[in-house]
Parts: C-alpha cells; sequence; structure tokens
C-alpha cells in the first residue's frame, strides 16, 4: 500500500482528500487526513456574523460529512512532521508514516504577537472577527453599542483574505446606518500598507468606496502596542490612534506544528514553489492553502485553483515524470460592500485587479471593480458553493487559469 | 515607462516609483532617493539595513517584510522605524534601489 497522508481537514485539505480518493486506486493507496476537531468551519460567512447576517449554523458543519468513506480519518493534533523519516508525530507521540504528505493546516491568528492585545479587555473592548468566538463576542457587544469610536486595525501582512477588513467597515456603515445611529459611530481603518489594498487600480477604486462611506484612514500605521489604559493603539512611530471598540486583525501564522517541524519560514509558513506548489526543502511534500508562503492571496478561492494545479503534479509525481502544472497565483473574491452590493476582483501574480466584466458562463458576466447587486448574489452563493461543490472536489465552471476576457487594462 | 529624476540623470522607476534596472544603482543615488524619501543622511545603520535588504532579495527574489528584514539585518522593529519612517521594508527597499516587497497581498 501506498500512504498519502492530508495535513489539515479545511478548505484545503478536504478539497484533495475528495480529489484524490476519485482517482487512487483503493487496492493501492491509503489516503489519511488528519485534524484536530471534528467540525468544519466556513471562515468566510465570519464577515456576517458581527451584524447578525449569518448565525453559527450557517458556518458550521461536521467535517466527516465531507470526507469520502474511503478516508482513513484520524482526529487529533499534529505535533510535527519527522520529513527525514517520512512520517508525522500526532500529539500523543503516535506516529503516522508517509509516502507523499500534503501540507494544508493553514493559518491563524496571533493576538498573542502584539503587545497588550490579549488581556482582560480581548472581547470586551477589543475583538477580532477571524474566529467564530471573536465574530460572535462582537455581535453581541455590537447589538447593545450606542457609538463612539470603531477602529479596525491591520497588525501586518499577510492575512488571509485581505479584503475581509474592507467588507467589514464597509457592513459596518450599511449597520450602523440601519440602526439609525451611523452619525454616532466614527468608523477608521489604521493599516500598515499605504493604502486600502496592496495593488494600486484596486487601492483608487476601494480607497474611493472607504471615502464616500466616510471611513476615514490612518495608513502605514504599524502597530506596536496597545495602550489599554488609555484605549488607544501605538505606532512604532508614535502615532496614537484612540478607540471606544478595537476590532483587530492580529498577526496571521501558520500552525506551530510547522514551526516545531523545523519546515516553516519566520511566520511558520512553509516555504513552496510558487508554481509547482512542492515545498523546497522535500520534493515528497506537497503544500496548498493557507500554510504555505506563496505571495498569492491566502483565500479558499485560491486555494481551490491550487488544488487543480497540485491535482496534476501529484499524479505527474507518482508516476514518475516531472510536474507539469504552473499555478500563476489565481484569487477571484468577492468584496461585499454593503447596502445589499458587492465588487469582484480578479488578478494573479502578474496582473492587477482590473475593472471590466468578468464572463461565466451560465450565471455571468459579473462586474470586475464595481459594485453590484449582482456581485452581491454571487457572494451570498458563494456559501453554497463552497459546501457543496468547492470543498467536495467537484469542477467549478471557473478555470485556474487567470483570463484577460473581459478585463479592460490600464 | 515612468522616470524619475535623481542627480541630474532620468532614471526608469515602476509604478511604486522604485528603480526599474539595478545597475542604475549606487551609493550615491541612494543617497539622493533617500533625501526625496525624508531621510537626510544615511547612517552605518542604514547602510547595515539596506545591504541585508539587497542581500535577502538576491537570495529570495524578493525584498523582505518588516518581520524578516528584523531577523535578517538585527535591527528591532522600533529602531528600523525611526530609520525609516512610515514603512520601513517599503522606504529601505526603494532607496537599496528594490521593488517593493511582495510578500503582502
Ligand atoms: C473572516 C474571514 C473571511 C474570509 N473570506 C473569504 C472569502 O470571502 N473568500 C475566500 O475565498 N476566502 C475567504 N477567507 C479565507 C479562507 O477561509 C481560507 O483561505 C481557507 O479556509 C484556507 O484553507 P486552508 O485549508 O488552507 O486552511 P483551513 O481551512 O484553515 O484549514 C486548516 C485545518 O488544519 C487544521 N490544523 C491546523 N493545525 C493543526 C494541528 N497542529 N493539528 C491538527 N490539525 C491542525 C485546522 O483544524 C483546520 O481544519 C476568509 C477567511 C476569514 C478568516
Amino acid at each position: 500500500m501506498r500512504r498519502l497522508v492530508i495535513l489539515g481537514g479545511g478548505t484545503a485539505g478536504t478539497m484533495m482528500l475528495n480529489k484524490f480518493s476519485r482517482v487512487l486506486n483503493e487496492d493501492q493507496w491509503q489516503i489519511t487526513v488528519i485534524d484536530d476537531s471534528e467540525t468544519h468551519l466556513y471562515q468566510p460567512g465570519f464577515l456576517f456574523i458581527p451584524f447578525g447576517i449569518y448565525g453559527q449554523k450557517d458556518v458550521v458543519k461536521p467535517r466527516r460529512e465531507f470526507f469520502p468513506a474511503r478516508a482513513n480519518v484520524v482526529i487529533s493534533g499534529i505535533d510535527r512532521i519527522d520529513a527525514d523519516h517520512k512520517r508525522v508525530i500526532l500529539e500523543d507521540k503516535s506516529a503516522v508514516d508517509y509516502d507523499y504528505l500534503i501540507v494544508a493546516t493553514g493559518a491563524k491568528i496571533r493576538p498573542d504577537q502584539t503587545e497588550g492585545l490579549l488581556d482582560d479587555e480581548w472581547g470586551k473592548s477589543k475583538f477580532d472577527f477571524y474566529t467564530l468566538e471573536g465574530a460572535q463576542r462582537l455581535h453581541q457587544f455590537f447589538e447593545s453599542w450606542q457609538g463612539g469610536r470603531l477602529v479596525l486595525n491591520m497588525t501586518e501582512m499577510p492575512i488571509k483574505c485581505p479584503v475581509a477588513p474592507l467588507e467589514f467597515l464597509f457592513l459596518a456603515d450599511s449597520y450602523f446606518t440601519a440602526r439609525g445611529i451611523r452619525d454616532k459611530v466614527e468608523l477608521r481603518l489604521a493599516t500598515p500598507l499605504s493604502g486600502a489594498f496592496t495593488k494600486p487600480k484596486a487601492t483608487e477604486i476601494l480607497g474611493g468606496l472607504l471615502q464616500q462611506k466616510n471611513v476615514k484612514v490612518t495608513p502605514d500605521f504599524g502597530i506596536a502596542r496597545v495602550d489599554n489604559e488609555r484605549k488607544t493603539i501605538v505606532s512604532y512611530d508614535d502615532v496614537e490612534i484612540p478607540y471606544d471598540v478595537l476590532v483587530s486583525i492580529p498577526t496571521n501564522m501558520g500552525d506551530e506544528c510547522i514551526a516545531r517541524s523545523g519546515l516553516g519560514d519566520e511566520l511558520n509558513y512553509v516555504p513552496t514553489d510558487k508554481e509547482t506548489l512542492v515545498s523546497e526543502a522535500h520534493d515528497d511534500i506537497f503544500v496548498i492553502g493557507d500554510a504555505g508562503n506563496l505571495p498569492s492571496s491566502k483565500a479558499g478561492s485560491v486555494a481551490h485553483f491550487q488544488s487543480e494545479i497540485l491535482f496534476k503534479n501529484f499524479l505527474d509525481r507518482i508516476d514518475g515524470r516531472p510536474a507539469h502544472a504552473r499555478f500563476d497565483g489565481h484569487a477571484n473574491c468577492f468584496i461585499e460592500s454593503g447596502f445589499g452590493k458587492a465588487l469582484l476582483i480578479d488578478f494573479n501574480y502578474g496582473v492587477e485587479p482590473l475593472p471590466g466584466k468578468f464572463p461565466l458562463p451560465g450565471i455571468g458576466p459579473f462586474s470586475l471593480l464595481h459594485e453590484t447587486r449582482m456581485n452581491h448574489y454571487g457572494k451570498l452563493a458563494f456559501r453554497w458553493i463552497y459546501w457543496n461543490a468547492l470543498i467536495r472536489g467537484v469542477e467549478l465552471p471557473i478555470d485556474s487559469k487567470m483570463s484577460m476576457a473581459g478585463k479592460v487594462a490600464a | 515607462m515612468d522616470t524619475l529624476e535623481i542627480l541630474g540623470k532620468h532614471l526608469a522607476v515602476d509604478k511604486d516609483g522604485n528603480l526599474v534596472n539595478r545597475s542604475d544603482w549606487n551609493e550615491e543615488i541612494a543617497r539622493a532617493i533617500a533625501a526625496q524619501e525624508g531621510i537626510a543622511e544615511l547612517t552605518d545603520r542604514h547602510w547595515a539595513v539596506i545591504r541585508a535588504m539587497q542581500k535577502a532579495f538576491d537570495r529570495d527574489g524578493d525584498a523582505p517584510s518588516i518581520r524578516r528584514l528584523t531577523n535578517e539585518s538585527g535591527v528591532d522593529v522600533k529602531t528600523l522605524y525611526q530609520l525609516f519612517p512610515k514603512g520601513p521594508a517599503k522606504k529601505a527597499a526603494k532607496i537599496a534601489g528594490l521593488p517593493k516587497p511582495k510578500g503582502c497581498i
């Protein structure tokens, strides 16, 4: 028996498990997935929870519902990868041997990385919405909040879904308007970037939207610490921003098991060939999703495009051919902009998000970098697609390679 | 292609205003770019960071993030901000004649 072991049964791990279960002969291959919990969380849904648009039932399902019957499911914490001996050591120190490994352990928030962020006020006046608990606490808080200064701070890049902080602010504008207290709420974005986003065209358009919705922006803000006494965040160059409620996107890092394995960079991300998705250190280890150090967005849609590349390169590998598929960094993200509208961006390593149309056979076209209702329905449909097609490894009518069709070049 | 006038020369720059050709770069140009960025004098500590940045770029093909830069240069974040106010990684990359770090998408 040959053994494929998948670390992490989240978005990317579940996708790969389903894809390989269909093609790898059951008599010859054992496929194992290891995750430390029984529940699968739909993280993109966390964005909507603070505003009461989604609740827990929309974002939580049993993990096993998405695992094929033949999968060998191990529910356990992963202690580390012992790459030299081709085995994974579990929490209880037992070992799982592999011939090939797929690392899909994702990324998580680390509020402990910022001085003064994680104390008694965490969950009271300082919140996150990148975890289910964080998003739920914020929802409770918002329900009775009567207004004041809301500061959203991104600690450092890269973060999962880099547009989510902007979406949060757009939705906050919409939510507090509906509650009739928008005039009592000051919204501010404090970001380490020089503007709203990382790429010029999108920064210009999204920056314009922030302005239109009266969200103030403090760019180039590198947070050094939270001064809890004075409810103020302080940057490394001593810029101070007072808040009544701080919504933090803490530092995102790969799992500690990657650091324990000696396989990570300074943020515990696994150095990975950005085109073939093979680990730079070990050619029998593949990396997908948020766990790698690729300069592509950390998003479920990106993991989906990567899955098709990894799938082909893995089959090449086990048949003794050189890996032939190349990932181009394709990302495709709806950006919820409040009041029942959304934008769409589509880009890759080389092409920044551009305006124009995004053709989608049978459904589209969607409008790129432009607010429409249609895009909002696309965003909401993503949840159905996620549970029913994406993580089940079903083919979607959207190419893993970015296309210029419909885009208007700058 | 945009150009930037430095010391009487018109040098090609990308859309972030960073030099396109590393061969255009030298210490004198670096001092001139620094001056345009509001850094009046490049001290030994500035140079240590600039050199570390170039070394990391040559090895990785990308300019390092702030976190990596602290590891590479041995200079802590607070000091990096004092040396290169408002976004040390971006500023130091520009002065070092490198493209803006890609690592932040
Ligand atoms: C608020 C928010 C909004 C988002 N919005 C969008 C969006 O609109 N569109 C989009 O495409 N993406 C969005 N994303 C990003 C998307 O959710 C992630 O990119 C995606 O889930 C990454 O998949 P993954 O498999 O790499 O990681 P995950 O899905 O996080 O899976 C990692 C798995 O590994 C397991 N694991 C990790 N370490 C260990 C260990 N030591 N032992 C055992 N198990 C372990 C975890 O339990 C987890 O199940 C959003 C994310 C957030 C937080």
